[in-house]
């Protein structure tokens, strides 16, 4: 653990121009540390190099001029390559299988975390922080835990819930006590540049094009047309694609039909997009991959929790089966809908969030 | 940011001398006229004007009004290759041919480039050795006689090397060729000398000699055919039309000859900090070479490239640990690529990548060179752990 007898130490912060890190790498300044700012430039699609929204010129320009403005040294660090090939290319492979890849999650838990900490470490820096609302208990013997945000709609707990105790030990997040109305105005009142940017929302990767133009260009196979069935095997149309379809969606089926029709599955196998009525919709248990604890270790019994499956989804009550090989069985208390293979589970009990894997088909 | 970093990147830019500073200082206002104008407020600046260009033509052994008053190094460089190109074209239509070394500033490559590309130009690369030096006998097998123009670096800002400006010169002469240098980073080190050297255009920025940026001059023989890049008034013989910034070319006039007047006292120093920077991370780091010929450099240029390594990561560890150098591929948005002028001199991609330029100034003292020494092995240890 970092020496903080004296002066807090010092800290690397992920800089990605918007209002949440720069606002960070301020509360930092303020609060002691000494304070490096570290872009990292990201992979993206040919053509949208330009408007990645996370490291296009246009956010180095603010990140670098909010860096400026704190006095803090700023620099971009290349890391096209290894984002590729971690982040960018498991997208892809997750496309292939017919599932819907949460990239974000992947990104963090296998990319960013790690290229930051490397990063600090070759630079001897104390600790990583970015601008996520999320908090991080630390007990006096060492331990660590993930917790919400207090802004609960702005909570990133979710995207992180993937991270390791040792990342999160050498982690800050200056804005987990905050609320997103509050890092405005404490960003306006610094007149730091990115006050009042817009929020990034799509996979920063695209740039401004959209997913069809990215899996035409890397992944056409997935687009093969086939057949719309419904749960009887009865051909209800044609889909363009499985990769354009996720479940529980409605619009743009192009089908028509007397009661609204919903996607219920994506059948790799047979390349067929399964639909039915909001009634079909739903289950009461799901499995998971790769699952993380974030205490170090798997429980021993199952486990009590509530369950988030999609980063703006209601949280349900649950009970997680461990399992070997990093799996487990979720139960869930109530029937959920748009239970999305490849997207995540997160658990949580009260504000803490104990971890999570990744949805199975 | 007010850093306490100790600066080791002189060949980047230099800061303005105090005289400097202070030479200039009365023509922001007390002689603020317009040289062109008649009356004594003009009369007065003109004056200073006619001064600068004396003391600029006369360290290089030039006449003043061959001395073109530009916005630096890379417009002397632009209105060289251009001015004279689209004169002779408009001449003799038949000299298409341009000769350059693979080592020279942007400046002069994409200027280059572009005329070859677009207004149809035949532009060869002469030949460099391991060090990127040119030998003036391959400048002269390659002049034919369509060749209109040869440019070559005096010496390279990336690798430190010095060309053979005098012998090239002398080849060009005699072939009735055209001869271009960009002296940009000699002038703050090397006295010039337009006669002996037989050059008919040189030119330097005043920023890399401790003069103002965004001032620079371009010497054109008189005689050399040249046209101007931009329509306007008479001033500058026409080749440089727009109101003449009269403090900067105060500035780089003074800096000029405050430069050239201590090249005699300085040149020792920087040769034996530099000789002791060179020795010190020879034989202090490992995969590390040279680049550049070890004796014909720049006094103040130290260039090496290190393998398996990231050269923008080493300049940023470099910062954290408190000095501010430069390297061959100096980019600040994160897109490495190995640097054009390393590549000519035959390095790999995975040397080429690695670069790393340190180079002294009037302000560098032993004990910068001794803590840098002292801190480069971990940092580079660091970088490659990246």
């Amino acid at each position: 653990m970092p020496d903080r007898s004296e002066s807090p130490g010092s800290v690397l912060v992920g800089m990605s121009g918007g209002v949440d890190s720069s606002t960070a790498a301020a509360l930092l300044v303020e609060a002691g540390y000494r304070v490096v700012g570290v872009m990292l430039r990201l992979w993206s699609l040919d053509g949208a190099e330009g408007d990645n929204r996370c490291c296009a010129p246009d956010a180095v320009l603010q990140a670098r001029q909010a860096a400026a403005q704190l006095k803090i040294p700023f620099y971009v660090v290349d890391a096209r390559e290894a984002f590729h090939q971690i982040v960018v290319c498991s997208f892809i492979e997750g496309l292939r299988r017919g599932i819907t890849p949460n990239p974000c999650y992947v990104c963090n838990q296998k990319f960013r975390w790690d290229t930051l900490l490397q990063q600090a470490a070759a630079m001897n820096l104390d600790w990583v922080a970015t601008g996520h609302y999320a908090r991080i208990r630390r007990s006096p013997r060492g331990g660590v835990e993930l917790l919400r945000g207090v802004d609960g709609h702005k909570d990133q707990s979710y995207m992180l819930c993937g991270l390791r105790r040792e990342q999160l030990e050498r982690t800050l997040f200056p804005l987990g006590n905050f609320y997103k109305d509050e890092v405005r105005q404490k960003a306006r009142s610094l007149d730091l540049p990115c006050a009042e940017r817009e929020e990034s929302q799509d996979l920063c990767f695209l740039g401004s094009q959209d997913i069809r133009g990215f899996i035409e260009r890397y992944a056409p196979e997935v687009l093969q047309p086939g057949l719309i069935l419904d749960r009887q095997g009865k051909m209800m149309g044609k889909h363009a694609g499985l990769a354009l379809y996720t479940i529980g969606q409605r619009k743009g089926l192009g089908v028509s039909s007397h009661k609204p029709l919903y996607v219920l599955q994506k059948d790799v196998a047979s390349g067929a997009l399964i639909v039915g009525h909001e009634e079909d919709l739903g289950q009461s248990e799901f499995s998971v991959a790769e699952v993380n604890w974030i205490r170090g270790s798997a429980p021993k019994e199952p486990l009590a929790v509530s369950v988030k499956i999609r980063y703006q989804a209601v949280e349900v009550k649950a009970e997680v089966i461990p399992l070997p090989d990093q799996k487990a069985h979720v139960r869930l208390a109530t029937r959920l809908r748009d239970i999305t293979p490849g997207q995540v589970a997160a658990f949580y009990q009260g504000e803490n969030c104990l971890g999570g894997g990744i949805i199975q088909v | 940011m007010l850093t306490d970093n100790i600066y080791l990147d002189y060949a980047a830019t230099t800061p303005v001398d105090r005289h400097v500073l202070a030479a200039m200082q009365p023509y922001f206002g007390e002689v603020f006229g317009n040289p062109s104008s008649v009356h004594r407020h003009g009369q007065e600046a003109e004056q200073a004007l006619i001064q600068a260009r004396k003391k600029v033509s006369s360290i290089l052994h030039a006449r003043p009004d061959e001395i073109i008053f530009t916005s630096g190094g890379t417009e002397s460089d632009n209105l060289a290759l251009r001015g004279t190109l689209f004169a002779l074209r408009q001449r003799r239509n038949r000299l298409q041919h341009v000769l350059i070394s693979p080592v020279e500033h942007h400046a002069v490559v994409s200027t280059a480039r572009h005329l070859a590309e677009e207004f149809g130009y035949e532009l060869e690369m002469l030949p460099v050795n391991e060090y990127g030096q040119v030998d003036a006998a391959d400048v002269a097998a390659c002049i034919r006689p369509e060749t209109a123009l040869v440019s070559v670096i005096y010496a390279n800002n990336e690798i430190g090397s010095v060309n053979p400006i005098r012998e090239i010169g002398a080849v060009c002469r005699a072939k009735g060729v055209l001869f271009h240098t960009d002296a940009v980073q000699a002038a703050a080190h090397f006295p010039l000398n337009v006669q002996q050297d037989q050059v008919d255009l040189l030119s330097i920025g005043a920023h890399k000699f401790y003069g103002p940026k965004g001032i620079g001059a371009l010497y054109v023989r008189r005689g050399v055919p040249i046209f101007g890049l931009m329509g306007g008034g008479k001033q500058e013989s026409g080749l440089r039309p727009g109101t003449e910034n009269v403090p900067y070319i105060v500035g780089i006039a003074e800096a000029f000859e405050i430069t050239q007047d201590e090249i005699v006292n300085c040149t020792q120093k920087f040769i034996l900090l530099r000789d002791r920077l060179i020795s010190g991370v020879l034989e202090n780091i490992p995969r590390v070479r040279l680049t550049g010929h070890p004796v014909e450099r720049l006094p103040n240029h130290a260039s090496f490239v290190f393998e398996a390594l990231d050269g923008n990561k080493l300049l940023m560890l470099l910062d954290m640990a408190g000095f501010s150098c430069s390297s061959g591929s100096a980019c600040k948005t994160g897109s490495p690529k190995p640097s054009e002028v390393l590549m000519a001199i035959g390095l790999s991609r995975s040397w080429a990548l690695g670069s790393l330029r340190v180079t002294l100034g009037r302000d560098s003292t032993e004990e910068h060179v001794e803590r840098f020494l002292e801190v480069l092995p971990k940092v580079v240890k660091d970088a490659r752990s990246l």
